[in-house]
């Protein structure tokens, strides 16, 4: 199944919806390790998101739709998360410009170069507690379950498999980058919330591509 | 927690609206995006200087845009960077041609944000250069942190630079000013109370009656050390001391001495600091050559104060004595 740039809108729509549902909780969590604003943050943004994707008459170019929601973060979230999503979706915007139709290969190149682009602006690596943690693994895991001969939904569902890991994987960690990095040794036993929205997003997509949606959404 | 406030929500904007109000001979306020501007930008021939970051530390930064300082101001909601739209906006609306300074404390939201803006100006044909403040010794510096912040160092820097542009030099010159005041100050702060933001409405961190946090960030982040409070000239002693060793300051430096209340600390405490400071220097051999007592970069309503050393030489000196005309700094005009 390939996806349309309707449901790449229908992603973006539910990862909203999930903001907006686990607001408190990434809030709670940065309040542990941070400033205590990414759940108001992301959902402020991701509200914007879905404000302009009504108000844009919707078109079939994959790569607009996602640097629309790209730009949208970028001047709406603010403090680290703006632009780290915004980069995100503006790599995968770059990779799919243009595109109608998106195969698993497609996606695979897609999150490869949100994850490359995030790691860019960032400087973050595996390790140090950040949203990084989630999504490579997750673009890895997509990756490699599509060379296995995967369809574009198993390996969404790969994907968010080894999100959630990395998610887990966070805890224990000591915070090398952002705010909580202050820390030091006080970071460990607290799950990132960047890592954990992040883990949305692609849970989201799990839901929602690949052809999930005809399917029947596969929890995760 | 009691705030004069109508609603949290409408905190920035209202703030901003009551600032052009009161300032509207030298500065101009956007609402979308919020900037606060010169009035008279773009100044044609000279280095722009933009800064920004989030809400909650006025004066700074709206408050020091004015001739001799910034020439462009973005605020943040409370405690929140600005965005790359916002901080774009400003740098094209003061570009007078000669280049923009962007002068960026150091933190992570801040810094990204900053470094979208300032490709996507130099994608338009601006010229920027970006300068991070990194000066608050509670902070390791290491390569498994993101380093120290960015504190009091960034208001004399403003106020450097914002010379340094007004004589008309070139935005290399402007910037090497910035790198010189990162390089040569050093700063560390105390809180007795905790700030409470406007959205949260409660206390960002809990601190005893009868306690204090040694090395505080001015968004509440912990510090060194928290500990029973002490009299005010032991405090001096907790922050100086390793301002003094960071650096060094040695007997003979000549500083500009910087007691910064944090928003919740009245001026009579403050010279209260000051008059130690100053003892604690003079037993140093160091000699403070200009100094700046007031509640310059704030953290709400935190009581508490931060210390600044910065090394003077006759150029510095110079540059701080020059005329500034801002909301939140006035002299020599």
């Amino acid at each position: 199944m390939t996806d349309s740039a309707a449901d790449v809108a229908r992603w973006a729509r539910a990862f909203q919806a999930e903001i907006a549902e686990h607001r408190d909780r990434l809030t709670e969590l940065d309040a542990a390790i941070g400033d205590a604003d990414h759940g108001t943050n992301m959902d402020r943004g991701m509200r914007a998101v879905v404000a302009k994707l009504d108000a844009t008459p919707a078109g079939d170019d994959i790569g607009a739709l996602l640097k629309t929601v790209g730009m949208t973060l970028v001047s709406t979230v603010g403090g680290a998360s703006g632009p780290l999503y915004g980069t995100v979706f503006l790599r995968m915007a770059t990779a799919t410009a243009g595109r109608s139709e998106l195969d698993g290969d497609g996606w695979a190149a897609a999150l490869d170069a949100g994850v490359e682009g995030v790691q860019a602006r960032g400087k973050a690596v595996l390790g140090d507690k950040t949203m990084v943690d989630a999504l490579v693994p997750a673009a890895a895991a997509f990756r490699h379950a599509v060379e296995s001969g995967a369809t574009a939904g198993e390996a969404w569902h790969a994907a968010a498999v080894a999100a959630r890991a990395g998610v887990k994987a966070t805890v224990p960690m000591v915070a090398r980058k952002g705010r909580a990095s202050y820390l030091g040794e006080r970071s460990a036993g607290h799950q990132d919330p960047g890592a954990t929205s992040s883990y949305l997003l692609v849970h989201c997509g799990a839901e929602q591509l690949g052809g999930q949606a005809h399917s029947g959404a596969v929890r995760t | 927690m009691k705030k004069l406030i109508n609603a949290p929500e409408d905190v920035v904007r209202e703030e901003l609206e009551g600032l052009a109000l009161a300032h509207a001979g030298m500065v101009r306020v956007s609402l979308d995006p919020y900037m606060v501007v010169r009035a008279d930008a773009p100044v044609l021939g000279k280095v722009a200087l933009v800064s920004g970051g989030g809400s909650g530390h006025e004066p700074m930064h709206g408050g020091f845009v004015g001739a001799g300082m910034l020439d462009a101001a973005c605020p943040g909601e409370v405690f929140t960077s600005p965005t790359p739209d916002q901080i774009l906006a400003a740098t094209k609306a003061v570009d007078g041609g000669a280049g923009v300074l962007h002068i960026v404390k150091n933190y992570t939201g801040d810094i990204l944000n900053f470094e979208m803006a300032a490709e996507l100006a130099r994608e338009e044909g601006i010229e920027v250069e970006a300068v991070v403040v990194a000066d608050d010794v509670a902070v390791r510096d290491s390569l498994y942190t993101a380093g120290r912040r960015g504190v009091g160092a960034t208001v004399l820097a403003e106020k450097l630079c914002g010379a340094a542009a007004a004589e008309g030099r070139p935005l290399k010159e402007v910037a090497d000013v910035c790198r010189h005041v990162n390089d040569f100050a050093r700063s560390m702060g105390m809180a007795l109370t905790s700030c409470v933001t406007p959205s949260a409405g409660r206390p960002t961190f809990d601190l005893g009656e009868d306690e204090m946090e040694i090395g505080i960030g001015i968004h509440g982040e912990p510090g060194r050390e928290r500990m029973k409070v002490a009299p005010a000239d032991d405090i001096v002693a907790l922050l100086a001391g390793p301002v003094v060793e960071d650096l060094p300051f040695r007997a003979g430096d000549s500083v500009l001495a910087f007691v910064n209340g944090l928003g919740g600390t009245p001026l009579i405490e403050l010279y209260i600091v000051y008059r130690e400071l100053h003892r604690f220097l003079a037993g140093r051999g160091i000699l403070v050559g200009r100094n700046l007592v007031g509640s310059y970069i704030t953290s709400l309503e935190m009581a508490g104060c931060s210390i600044t050393l910065l090394k003077l030489d006759d150029e510095l000196a110079r540059l701080w004595d020059a005329p500034v005309v801002t909301p939140g700094l006035r002299w020599g005009a």
